[in-house]
């Protein structure tokens, strides 16, 4: 943990990863930039201020953990790690490269940080349950954070896991909805519509939050608030704009998979300076 | 004495090894009682994490505790352990390069009062598409204990078929296995019968005698680990015979049938019959009139192994 972080330290670190993420999927001309944006700023308070990781030390038993289960917006966390130190920045050029340690989802085998495998929806919550689930009979205090989408819930397997962790009392499972609201085909309202959120969450027991996830300070707040619940796993809905942050994508439904160039993307850039 | 179930052998071995090793747990999804491991959970109960009747979850929580470090036994009936969970299994296990042991009870017509739905003539079919995944059935109690040994003891995931009920045993205790060497049962010249698992080696077994006397000598091998297949000895025994039968209680087609086919139609080609489903459905029925059915039996296996002899 890095305390000492001072918020507008804070805050020059997620734009660092939001340029680093536009940079990296322009320079290769597609990928899932709505998705990516959109969790930056969960991403620049995990790993500035909450994660107790060592970028040197990557296998580090005691370390907290991170499921990106919606493995697509992989740029973002790979960014996210470069500026730590896990790998060179230099590595981001070769994102999905044939050969590259950065492929579009995450892949344990290959990215130092990485710590599990994800890319196929719905699956990384039960992966984070198993994490806790030992690390707890472990009794190493170490805290797992899972990162969902909201189209990603609409995969049944999530709520299987939902009752586990809340059966299984995994107060030390923090997950993240990225509820940017939208998914390929269109709106999450229009698509299937994910209804009450919170409420759901609730339901299964989970502690549940909702707070504005472009916010830093308030999700640095919601995280220290989960900390403090003993005896449920917590779910912290953040509400988010997808592609938030470039004017070219920022909104849009089309922005999932998107095919921009490096002019596109250094304009971006420089909107954010 | 009364044979042990094949289950109990299962989670005895399963308590003994995690005396010693801390890493070794049990995951189900509300079949503890079916696969026969209640009594590891009362030995170790944080070790043993029943999930509920939630397959897939189970799976993912397998890829979760092994990428923590621990070893999980994974088990549920064969049927979902392959159709339901393929992709889990795929993707956060093995894709991921992790270590779950992942165990289907009930193969094939063993399902017997279960039915179709619950009958699995496809698991090995399609666990064998999986890169580098270790695949295998044991025939009796010594082969399980041993092999289940040898599982826990090798990094990365198998996929191994559980006959639950009780069977007799084939090998003295003393015997040793080896993941990707099959067991010579009884040596011949005339034709080979591979065969897998607890209902079709002792098949394969009864066949070789039904042959001795009609004057072919009969190999039997017990094929415990059908991925990677020991192609030394199917190699050696296609020489040595000239005619191989396989017998397994699954579908011939990506089974062990198709496996032992791959290797010698692109190494030796010899003549080859194969004893298994052949392209069916399961149904409700007793095991034994099952096998009739689908004529999983040492006659059907004599059968084939008489016509590659006269065609010699």
């Amino acid at each position: 943990m890095n305390s000492s972080f001072t918020q507008q330290q804070l805050a020059e670190f997620s734009k660092e990863i939001r340029k680093q993420t536009i940079w990296m999927i322009g320079n290769l001309g597609v990928g899932h930039i709505g998705g990516a944006l959109s969790i930056v700023d969960l991403l620049a308070v995990l790993y500035a201020k909450t994660m107790r990781i060592d970028p040197n030390n990557p296998d580090w038993e005691d370390r907290d953990l991170l499921v990106l289960s919606k493995g697509h917006a992989g740029p973002a966390l790979y960014a996210t790690l470069a500026l730590k130190g896990y790998f060179p920045l230099s590595e981001l050029a070769t994102l999905n490269q044939g050969g590259t340690n950065l492929p579009s989802h995450c892949d344990r085998t290959k990215t130092k940080g990485i710590d599990m495998t994800t890319g196929s929806l719905g699956q990384g919550l039960s992966a984070a349950c198993g994490l806790a689930y030992a690390r707890k009979i472990d009794e190493n205090d170490c805290y797992v954070y899972a990162i969902i989408g909201d189209g990603e819930s609409q995969e049944g397997q999530n709520w299987e896991a939902a009752m586990f962790a809340s059966h299984q009392k995994l107060d030390h499972l923090i997950a993240f909805t990225d509820y940017n609201k939208m998914q390929i085909d269109g709106t999450t309202e229009q698509v299937l519509d994910l209804g009450d959120i919170e409420g759901k969450w609730n339901s299964f027991g989970w502690h549940t939050l909702r707070i504005d996830g472009h916010d830093l300070k308030a999700i640095e707040e919601a995280i220290q608030k989960a900390k403090e619940e003993k005896g449920k796993p917590s779910m912290i809905i953040l509400d988010t704009i997808k592609g938030k942050g470039a004017s070219f994508c920022e909104g849009k439904v089309t922005n999932h998979n998107m095919a921009y160039d490096l002019e596109v993307a250094n304009a971006a850039i420089k909107e954010l300076l | 004495m009364q044979n042990k179930e094949m289950r109990s052998v299962y989670c005895d071995t399963l308590i003994e090894l995690a005396k010693d090793d801390n890493r070794i747990m049990v995951v189900e999804a509300d079949l503890m009682r079916a696969s026969g491991t209640m009594a590891f959970k009362d030995v170790y109960p944080q070790r043993a994490v029943d999930v509920g009747v939630a397959e897939a979850n189970m799976v993912g929580v397998s890829a979760g505790l092994s990428a923590a470090g621990k070893i999980p036994f994974a088990a549920t009936f064969g049927c979902f352990a392959s159709r339901r969970v393929f992709d889990q299994f795929f993707i956060s296990v093995n894709y991921a390069k992790l270590n779950v042991k992942l165990v289907g009870t009930d193969p094939g017509i063993s399902a017997a009062f279960n039915g179709g739905t619950h009958m699995p003539f496809e698991d090995i079919g399609l666990m064998r598409m999986i890169p580098g995944l270790t695949i295998l059935e044991p025939s009796d109690p010594i082969s399980l204990k041993a092999l289940v040994k040898e599982c826990a003891a090798s990094e990365g995931s198998s996929y191994m078929r559980l006959h639950r009920k009780a069977v007799e045993p084939l090998y003295s205790e003393d015997e040793t296995f080896t993941l990707g060497k099959g067991k010579v049962l009884k040596d011949g010249t005339d034709v080979t019968l591979i065969a897998l698992g607890a209902i079709m080696v002792p098949q394969a077994l009864k066949a070789a005698k039904l042959l001795e006397r009609e004057g072919i000598t009969a190999a039997v091998i017990d094929m415990h680990t059908v991925k990677p297949l020991d192609e030394e000895l199917v190699l050696s025994y296609a020489r040595k015979t000239g005619a191989i039968v396989t017998a397994e209680n699954h579908q011939v087609s990506g089974g062990l049938g198709s496996e032992v086919a791959n290797l010698l139609s692109t190494t030796l080609p010899t003549p080859m019959a194969m004893v298994g489903i052949h392209d069916a459905f399961g149904q409700v029925g007793t095991q034994d009139w099952l096998a009739q059915h689908y004529r999983l039996t040492a006659e059907e296996i004599a059968t084939q192994a008489k016509r590659l002899c006269a065609q010699k």
